[in-house]
């Protein structure tokens, strides 16, 4: 017996790991896989995780004050989706092998980063608006793709929350025709919230391709399936036609048709205030941080208590069943 | 006395409906067995996936080796007589 | 003159509206947890009661507007009214405080709330009848989830024992209310419409002082009352609550939202 037919090297798994993206096989948690591929993705996947549990601030924000009934239980269940989403991909980063604890820990003390557009205030109602019909639609241009993702537990959890989710955009979309069709005033207050999220959500897809350091080993590890740019594109011919219906104006004044492509045109963002935002100096990261950090610390009694009395009871159990 | 770690991780399974295998939905975290299976009930059955809910501690589930798989599942490959596919039989008999 | 079988219509919208705002009230409380839950599991159990609790609200303001003398509807009585024209227990209006005393709020309000809704379910009053027949389920998974909470708290540490301990000390005060029946709930009693407060009494005091027993806590003894709830007459945690949920549609009255 040679010693390689134990443990091959680490090109046979390579070779094997590179068969398998091939022929569009998924990986499972305890196949082989390269360390960058594994660190990527709970990179990415503790991100993702990050930003849906982030997310339900600036709505929850909202919650109290919805302003009907019927508005108040769908942003209830709004913002509860975002944990249980949340939690859906913090469960795929463990078959990885990362911990949630520890993923949280990160992200209560800054070492890991969440999506940029949470950290932008909601001020107004219509700010529940624009969320849904223009964050959410981002959202989805960029998951629906992900379902097809090379790691199967991931792939799993978007299935799940793509078909969970496709309500949260039509009922942002919703509010937005209300508002739209309501009073001056309120329509005014859409107008406003297209104004301030639209930018925000161009820069969602996260830097032009030619200025992104991590999308060619995502795309060769089909983790990612279209670069940035490409999904930009996509959303704001989508998005477009949408503002069209709503009759609100979407404050790009470069933004035109072309024939030609078949697509629109759309101005540069203002790359210097994503840079700021993901450095931590937007107008909400440090309360959105330290909200998180505090309903974590203040649970701190709750989750002791609730592990002595598990301990207190299977001891018990124990020594009944000796 | 304070746990750094939280909860323990505890894997879910649901019978979406009378008649149906229960199936893995994913985890979570639970300090116990009572909790685990609220936890779950409105995690994963939120838009009536459910009617019945298996919990089992992440930590209990034993799981075959990924380098195990062409000792453990291709020595089946070449049992084809175990399919019905394999049998020949007169095109007369119909309902067979 | 024989008994009438068939309540006026202003005491039916009068107690239709008094547990549509229980329930809203509650809800309302249930909200300010978003996103602060002690563990993210739980934020998804509180919100899925809060929504429970929002449905119930919605169908009972429902059917006290169609009740109405003139046309309004469950916006107009969930977001219109002042303070001393709700009528909900003061119990449900405390505020949030840690968790211990959402717990102890949640559990002493769900094992009266259930028993309530089971007799509601004999309602003479076919619509009352129904939404209770659909409630008492959610109701049922309320009790075993604050439950849940009041056993853990109570016999886990010293500290979560303490606090679960002041907790329940300081909703005592608001427990005895639940039981009083005022004029109302004496003429819907009558026609079998309504439910028989006193009779809950008992059954509800075995019950939570087995639940505390066993969650090692103790029963407050010789406390005072505090009553008002139902005839308008509430603490000043309402005032605040009412203000944040009222606040958008109050500015901008008559408006589609």
């Amino acid at each position: 017996m040679t010693v390689t037919e134990n443990s091959p090297t680490l090109s046979e798994n390579e070779v094997k790991f590179e068969e398998l993206l091939a022929m569009g096989a998924k990986i499972e948690p305890r196949d082989w896989m390269p360390d960058d591929y594994r660190k990527t993705l709970i990179r990415q996947i503790g991100q993702h995780a990050h930003s849906e549990i982030i997310g339900m601030q600036p709505e929850g924000n909202w919650i109290t004050r919805a302003p009907s009934l019927k508005r108040k239980a769908i942003l209830m269940s709004k913002v509860q989706d975002e944990a249980g989403h949340g939690l859906y991909l913090y469960s795929a980063a463990e078959t990885l092998g990362a911990d949630r604890t520890d993923m949280l820990e990160k992200l209560n003390n800054g070492k890991m980063k969440y999506s940029s557009i949470f950290n932008y205030p909601t001020p107004c109602w219509a700010d529940m608006g624009a969320i849904g019909w223009l964050v959410d639609g981002a959202a989805i241009c960029n998951q629906v793709p992900l379902c097809r993702t090379s790691y199967g537990p991931y792939a799993r959890a978007m299935v799940r929350i793509c078909k969970e989710e496709s309500f949260h955009q039509r009922q942002g979309y919703e509010i937005m025709l209300t508002l739209s069709n309501g009073s001056a005033k309120q329509k005014q207050m859409a107008q406003d919230a297209l104004n301030r999220w639209w930018w925000p959500a161009i820069m969602m897809f996260g830097p032009r391709d030619d200025q992104s350091p991590n999308s060619e080993l995502s795309l060769k590890w089909k983790i990612k399936l279209f670069s940035n740019d490409e999904l930009r594109q996509k959303f704001v011919d989508i998005a477009v036609p949408q503002a069209n219906i709503l009759g609100l104006t979407i404050p790009d004044k470069d933004l035109s048709w072309n024939e030609k492509t078949g697509h629109y045109t759309y101005g540069e963002p203002d790359w210097e205030e994503f840079f700021e935002v993901i450095r931590g100096n937007g107008p909400c990261n440090k309360e959105r941080v330290s909200n998180r950090r505090e309903a974590h610390e203040n649970g701190q009694w709750v989750r002791d208590a609730a592990i002595a009395y598990a301990k207190k009871h299977a001891e018990a159990a124990l020594s009944k069943a000796a | 006395m304070t746990h750094k770690k939280g909860y323990p991780l505890w894997e879910v399974f649901i019978r979406s409906n009378r008649g149906i295998d229960h199936k893995h939905a994913g985890s979570l975290r639970a300090a116990d067995a009572e909790m685990a299976l609220q936890n779950a009930r409105d995690l994963y059955t939120r838009r009536s996936e459910g009617v019945s809910i298996w919990v089992v501690p992440s930590n209990q589930i034993v799981a075959s080796d990924p380098d195990d798989k062409e000792t453990l599942f291709d020595p089946a490959e070449d049992k084809v007589y175990r399919h019905p596919t394999f049998y020949s039989l007169p095109d007369e008999l119909e309902h067979m | 003159m024989s008994t009438p079988l068939a309540p006026t219509k202003n005491d039916l919208y009068a107690y239709t509206l008094r547990q549509a705002d229980n329930s809203m009230v509650l809800c309302q409380r249930l909200c300010q947890w978003a996103a602060r839950g002690p563990e993210l599991e739980e934020d998804i159990g509180l919100t899925n009661i809060g929504l429970d609790l929002i449905g119930q609200a919605r169908s009972l303001y429902q059917y006290s507007a169609s009740l109405f003398d003139r046309p309004v509807d469950e916006n107009d009585l969930a977001f219109l009214r002042d303070p001393h024209e709700w009528s909900n227990l003061l119990l449900v209006e405390q505020p949030n405080g840690d968790f211990a005393d959402t717990i102890a709020r949640q559990y002493c309000y769900d094992a009266w709330h259930l028993p309530f809704l089971e007799q509601l379910t004999a309602s003479n009053d076919t619509t009352l009848a129904a939404i209770a027949a659909k409630s008492v389920k959610e109701a049922r998974y309320h009790v075993r989830h604050s439950s849940m909470w009041v056993k853990r708290l109570g016999d886990g540490t010293e500290v979560s024992h303490r606090r679960m301990q002041d907790a329940i000390t300081a909703v005592w005060p608001f427990i005895a209310e639940m039981f009083i029946a005022d004029e109302l709930d004496q003429r819907m009693l009558e026609i079998d419409v309504g439910v028989d407060l006193r009779a809950l009494q008992s059954a509800w005091e075995s019950q939570v002082s087995a639940l505390l027993a066993n969650a090692t806590l103790s029963k407050p003894i010789d406390v005072k009352a505090i009553v008002g709830g139902r005839q308008g007459q509430h603490t000043e945690h309402l005032d605040d609550l009412l203000l944040e949920m009222q606040a958008l549609p109050r500015s901008m009255p008559n408006h589609q939202w």
